[in-house]
């Protein structure tokens, strides 16, 4: 037990949760409503009721995932309010939240998730490569141990994310719907994995929430949960008994307030009446290969119009694919299928218009409302504009959706959103329905509710329907169904005649009988689990307790990280070459050497003198000159079209004027669009000018005229030859740094949250500070690597000469890519979703970088806001070492200022975020 | 293509942007508050330029020139010693360095042309070279003053009248704010089309969409629409409220026909964000590969620093990017007062590089579906 077991007011013993008055609101929902319980300890306590009642949160609180809003959560002996005591249990506690490896990081092999979840806890590697392989052999995981996770099926996910609850030895494991979308198979040998665990640790309690009633009945103690709140607490025999019920389900049912059961009925599906053979459905051969795998193998069956046709078989077994290629959005590779005798043509709108489609998973619009859903889709099928409020009305009447019409499809339990997937899926009123799992995850009231409209679909409207499914009592209503494995099909029949075939007493048993009689079969599959060997016991590794700071946790999220851009290589490629290839196109594009500026000559005199003053203007490489303007009209005209910078007009008389030494004044225009070129248009013009007039001087009046005057001796340092690319080299090089690395670590972070995999960091022991930086130190790594790169380039390509201190150079970059992953981390705080994160990062990184940070104007020139935000904004420091450094020949000595500044920057940006960052979910 | 479908998915587009808070709130930030400070921020023209004088000459005329040095171009000079002068210099405290040398007066009466030396460092591009012409002629001025008061000297009877047009004191500010505008409808109209269709995927909705009787083409057009239609009215606001009203900038020409180039514009710029969200498997790809378009859209197309002094091939090959002749027709437009007749070539550049890209888009939007 926890060393915190003394804290406040210890429940009593045998205790291993006490909720006291705990609520729960998301906005103006109420999740969950003065819930009130004691969890006793030692035994497997189920959590049952319909979706949305609350399950999912209360785990999560339990957990500390989620921070409490109202009463009193004691966990393993202590408050779980108190950061000291959430710090100190969460060793102990290991929580595996709602979703098929969403706590996993799909990139990473099954070997590297596990072991990333061992570092976290601190085990040294001897330990965690023995606790790894025991694991893995316990659940016959080990010829997939280098697999990555987002190739594994289903139940594999949830054994890996079993392992990886498991790796550090928990007081209190908490599985919310561990088997929600696991095969029969996969989930029987889940539970037998979870009683193996159970009975080598016998003190270990465990809190599971499900939807299978039948699973719940081999619990030791139940919470019926509705509505937020609990019905009732006890054993499972003490709730048959109390209900007076058969089952588990039934007494589920009778449990339920008045008004929620009043319109349950159970499902009574009518026999087929014989009146139709035409088949709606055939498939012949159906083939479908990526690259070598082979998903669905030479896969043949006819159903008839109006046959309610299941689908059974493990996860990625091919359902999904066979019913894709049906649906035609995936193209066949082999053999062919067609509807009502018609090939499948992708392309065909009118196939598409006869079928109605539930993928799995909701794929609905979760920013459009229940009512603009279905509008949306009734205008897509080109319903009648009359119709349509007709149809919508009837759809929301018999699939019961009156009372949600406004909701968002996310506020709505998983129950309410497939009856609203298959409104959407209906309300073309098409011939097939083919519905991917549309069960999968919803509570038995919904999906009795929801086979009852399957049954009138197919009886009364005579829908044909193709539908697959994991649960055997909805098997078993079908008229025919099919088992799949590994893409082939095992046996096709009614469910009565293959129980009778298999000689079993249920369905369950004869799909598992099948399954492994074809596993067995295949020589590549793996052993079944050995019946697991007494797991990791006795050596309790010695728990290093709450280090504020622990450099194994960050390190872990470090290697993980790394891991995951290591195989995503197109990331990493675009981060280096990307930068490589921009430095070159800024370092050649932008330039300040201003050439080629336009100008036309207005010669209202057109004598010798006037001519040359032209040709003085053409002749200077700065100027090239277009065709002579001929009135004022058209100056206006070709300024404005932006085709002349500069328009001379000399006036009338202006070489006799010259000549009699008379006053003349010569007109000059300059296009004042762009300011910078203006400028510069101005100043060429009148040193022009003044080389003109002292030539002309020279010639009309002698030396004498102009000698006696002064030379200015202009001498640029640091870039004598003024090349721009010299100048902008070291200048592009901060920028590129700022931005691809903020870019990337603000999405590291955003990715996790939007994905789901934050939840790792909100119940493991690693701190927000190891988090941050753990998942940094790879961005700095491949931005210390990006920079060496980009120097590189910039002496060899482009010829820059680097006089200074690289070693200066190098660590002000090092402090500058730390700082500026730091406000991606910083950042990231405040974003929700990726895109949000993208577009902040590059509005909060670009404009400030290019414009105020000493790139094109001096940071001492800038006024205002942009004043501000350039003294604050690291690049404006890097800047000045990088151009010091490259071409100043400076070093430490002058620019430690500048260092201080990039020194301070990363501290306080690291804390920020850190301060920024949450460690439970609100 | 049923124009029906294209109008109902891209009113789920825009139902789709009200639910993100996040994203309105930088959609209104980069056409307000960016803009405005975007204007603010820029230095008009030369503006406190740092300078320092060494003096070694200590005579009226030296004294004379390093009073002319004036704000708001020039920050107050620095009078230093010449050993000073590389060390402030390394350390980028002045942009310029003037050395009078001794004796400076009195060779200049007696007519032996002596030599002013400026430094000026060459690695402080934008002022550099604008300054260093402000420099000679204040010195030039001071001089040449100081002479006319010592002897008859020959008044310079050839003056140039210099004037800029369209924007006579050259403010910064009106440029700043379109440039920013530009920007961000740039930037915008990319980021929104491209990651809304990686959400789409990322969710799985997309794939719903096919089992409907919706073509490519219907989904991409409501998307190209739907969200070039948010930023192009954005952009008419900003301009209208934000340019017009809070910047007082004045405009010269046509908002009504800059909208025009607009929405050309962002016909090319949605195109590329679903092209780019094809290419892209993820999130943090797609911000690369944005990035990796952004950047040089920004600052080679023109409007960051003038089109004629990049390279040749470096300007033919922004020929092809939509910004160029999109900056080109806003400072046209905007600046110059320019109407029909002289930006119609940039127009018809426009709609031929958005079809272009839009065709190429619809092509890998068309693979990347089946």
């Amino acid at each position: 037990m926890s060393a915190a077991a003394a804290a406040d007011a210890p429940p009593a013993p045998g205790i291993v949760v006490h909720l006291e008055g705990v609520g729960l609101s998301y906005g103006k929902t109420r999740a969950l409503d003065a819930v009130t319980l004691d969890l006793p300890s030692g035994c497997m306590i189920g959590l049952i009721g319909p979706d949305g009642v609350g399950k999912s949160s209360l785990l999560a609180l339990i957990a500390g995932a989620r921070a409490i809003q109202e009463g009193r959560i004691h966990v393993l002996g202590g408050d779980m309010a108190s950061t000291r005591h959430r710090r100190n249990v969460c060793p102990d506690i290991a929580y595996m939240p709602q979703g098929l490896g969403k706590n996993l990081y799909p990139t990473l092999s099954v070997f590297e998730n596990i072991d990333f979840f061992g570092r976290l806890f601190g085990h040294d590697k001897a330990e965690r490569r023995r606790r790894i392989a025991g694991l893995l052999r316990d659940t016959g995981l080990t010829p997939f141990a280098d697999r990555p996770a987002a190739k594994l099926s289903g139940g594999m996910k949830q054994k890996v994310g079993l392992c990886c609850a498991l790796i550090h030895d928990p007081e209190l494991l908490i599985l919310d719907e561990p088997t929600t979308g696991v095969d029969p198979l996969s989930r029987r040998q889940f539970w037998e994995l979870i009683a193996s665990i159970r009975s080598s640790r016998p003190g270990m309690s465990v809190i599971v929430s499900t939807a299978y009633m039948e699973e719940a009945a081999q619990f030791d103690f139940l919470v019926a949960m509705n509505a937020g709140r609990v019905l009732a607490t006890g054993t499972p025999a003490a709730l048959l008994q109390q209900t007076g019920a058969d089952t588990l389900d039934d007494a589920f049912i009778h449990l339920l307030p008045e008004e929620d059961r009043s319109n349950h009925t159970s499902v009574v599906i009518p026999p087929r009446s014989n009146g139709h053979d035409e088949i709606a459905i055939e498939a012949d051969h159906l083939t479908r290969r990526f690259n070598d795998f082979v998903a669905v193998d030479d896969v043949s069956f006819r159903i008839r119009k109006g046959e309610i046709f299941g689908f059974l078989g493990s996860n990625g077994c091919g359902k999904t694919t066979t019913m894709k290629m049906l649906t035609g959005l995936l193209p066949v590779s082999g053999g062919n299928a067609r509807l009502f005798g018609n090939a499948i043509d992708a392309g065909d709108m009118s196939v598409r218009r006869r079928i109605g489609y539930m993928s799995q998973g909701f794929s609905l619009y979760s920013e459009l409302t229940v009512a603009q859903n279905l509008d949306l889709h009734a205008r897509l099928f080109e319903l009648p504009l009359e119709t349509i409020a007709a149809r919508i009305d009837e759809m929301i009447t018999r699939f019961d959706l009156a009372d949600v019409t406004d909701a968002l499809p996310d506020a709505l339990p998983l129950g309410l959103r497939q009856r609203l997937s298959l409104a959407v899926a209906m309300i073309h009123a098409p011939d097939i329905l083919i519905l991917d799992e549309p069960t999968s995850g919803v509570d038995p009231v919904a999906r009795d509710r929801f086979w009852q409209i399957l049954a009138e679909l197919s009886r009364k409207d005579n829908v044909t329907i193709f539908v697959s499914t994991h649960f055997m009592n909805e098997a078993e209503r079908c008229d025919r169904i099919s088992l799949m494995h590994a893409g082939k099909v095992l046996t096709s029949d009614t469910p009565a005649a293959i129980v009778a075939a298999r000689g079993t007493a249920t369905l369950e048993q004869a799909f598992i009988a099948c399954l492994e009689e074809a596993i067995a079969d295949t020589a590549d599959a793996a052993a079944p689990p050995a019946a697991a060997s007494p797991a990791p016991a006795g050596t309790a590794a010695p728990r290093k307790r709450s280090a504020t700071f622990n450099l194994t946790r960050m390190l872990a999220y470090s290697r993980r990280e790394a891991l995951e851009l290591q195989r995503d290589p197109i990331r990493a490629t675009l981060a280096i070459l990307g930068s490589v290839l921009l430095l070159f196109v800024l370092g050649y594009g932008i330039s300040m050497d201003v050439e080629n500026l336009t100008f036309a000559v207005l010669d209202r005199d057109d004598s010798a003198i006037s001519r040359d003053y032209s040709l003085q203007i053409a002749g200077s490489r700065y100027f090239t000159e277009k065709p002579p303007i001929t009135d004022y009209a058209d100056l206006d005209r070709r300024m404005r079209a932006g085709e002349i910078g500069l328009a001379i007009e000399l006036p009338p008389g202006f070489g006799r004027d010259v000549s009699r030494g008379r006053h003349v004044e010569i007109g000059a225009w300059v296009d004042g669009a762009n300011p910078t070129r203006a400028e510069t248009l101005r100043s060429y013009a009148q040193a022009i000018h003044a080389t003109w007039l002292a030539q002309k001087g020279r010639e009309l009046y002698g030396e004498a005229a102009i000698a006696g005057s002064y030379q200015l001796q202009l001498r640029y340092r640091y870039n004598p030859d003024v090349r721009s690319v010299v100048a902008m080299a070291p200048g592009i090089i901060p920028l590129l740094l700022i931005m691809i690395p903020a870019v990337l670590a603000a999405l590291a972070v955003v990715r996790e949250k939007e994905l789901g995999s934050i939840v790792n960091f909100y119940v493991t022991p690693v701190t927000r500070l190891e988090f941050l930086l753990g998942t940094q130190l790879p961005y700095v790594v491949l931005a210390f690597g990006n920079f060496l790169l980009l120097v590189g380039f910039a002496l060899v390509v482009f010829g820059v000469p680097f006089t200074g201190s690289f070693a200066t150079y190098a660590l002000a970059a090092l402090l500058y890519v730390t700082a500026t992953t730091g406000m991606g981390l910083v950042i990231s705080a405040f974003m929700n979703s990726q895109i949000a994160a993208l577009f902040g990062t590059v509005l909060l990184t670009l404009i400030p970088a290019i414009q105020y940070s000493g790139l094109i104007d001096p940071v001492s020139s800038l006024q205002g806001l942009g004043a501000l935000v350039g003294r604050l904004y690291p690049t404006t420091y890097f800047v000045t070492i990088s151009r010091g450094t490259f071409s100043k020949g400076l070093a430490f000595d002058t620019l430690h200022n500048d260092l201080l500044a990039l020194a301070i920057m990363v501290p306080v940006l690291v804390t920020a975020g850190a301060m920024l960052l949450k460690k439970q979910a609100r | 293509m049923r124009l029906d479908n294209v109008l109902q998915l891209g009113i789920k587009e825009l139902r789709g942007l009200v639910r993100d808070p996040m994203l309105l709130v930088l959609i209104v930030y980069s056409f307000t508050l960016a803009v405005y400070a975007g204007a603010k921020a820029l230095p008009e023209t030369l503006n406190r330029a740092a300078i320092a004088i060494v003096d070694e000459d200590h005579s009226p005329v030296s004294t004379r020139i390093g009073m002319a040095f004036t704000a708001p171009y020039f920050s107050e000079p620095r009078l230093i010693s010449p050993y000073e002068m590389d060390r402030r210099m390394d350390a980028g405290l002045d942009t310029f360095a003037l050395d009078i040398p001794p004796d400076f007066q009195r060779d200049l009466l007696a007519r032996k042309s002596p030599a002013i030396q400026l430094n000026v460092d060459a690695t402080r591009i934008s002022q550099a070279f604008n300054g260093g012409g402000y420099v000679e002629q204040i010195v030039g001025a001071e001089v040449a003053e100081f002479l006319a008061h010592t002897r008859d000297a020959q008044a310079a009877p050839i003056e140039l009248a210099l004037r800029a047009r369209f924007n006579p004191e050259l403010k910064k500010s009106w440029f700043g704010a379109i440039d920013h505008i530009i920007t961000s409808i740039t930037m915008l109209s990319i980021i929104l089309t491209g990651a809304a269709l990686i959400r789409e995927r990322e969710h799985g909705t997309i794939e719903h969409l096919l089992v409907m009787p919706v073509t490519p083409l219907e989904i991409m057009v409501s998307k190209v629409w739907s969200m070039g239609a948010v930023v192009l009215i954005a952009s008419a606001l900003s301009i209208l409220f934000v340019v017009k009203g809070w910047l007082a900038v004045t405009i010269d020409g046509s908002v009504a026909l800059f909208l025009v180039g607009a929405a050309l514009q962002l016909f090319a710029t949605t195109s590329m964000g679903i092209f780019l969200a094809t290419v892209a498997g993820s999130m943090p790809q797609f911000g690369l590969l944005l990035i990796m378009i952004l950047l040089p859209l920004q600052t080679l197309s023109g409007s960051m620093t003038p089109r004629e002094s990049m390279p040749q091939f470096v300007q033919d090959i922004m020929l092809a990017a939509p910004n160029t002749h999109f900056v080109m027709l806003a400072q046209a437009i905007l600046f110059r007062g320019a109407g029909l007749e002289a930006v119609w070539p940039q127009l018809l550049a426009l709609t031929l590089i958005g079809v272009v890209f839009f065709a190429i888009a619809l092509r890998r939007f068309r693979a990347f579906l089946a």
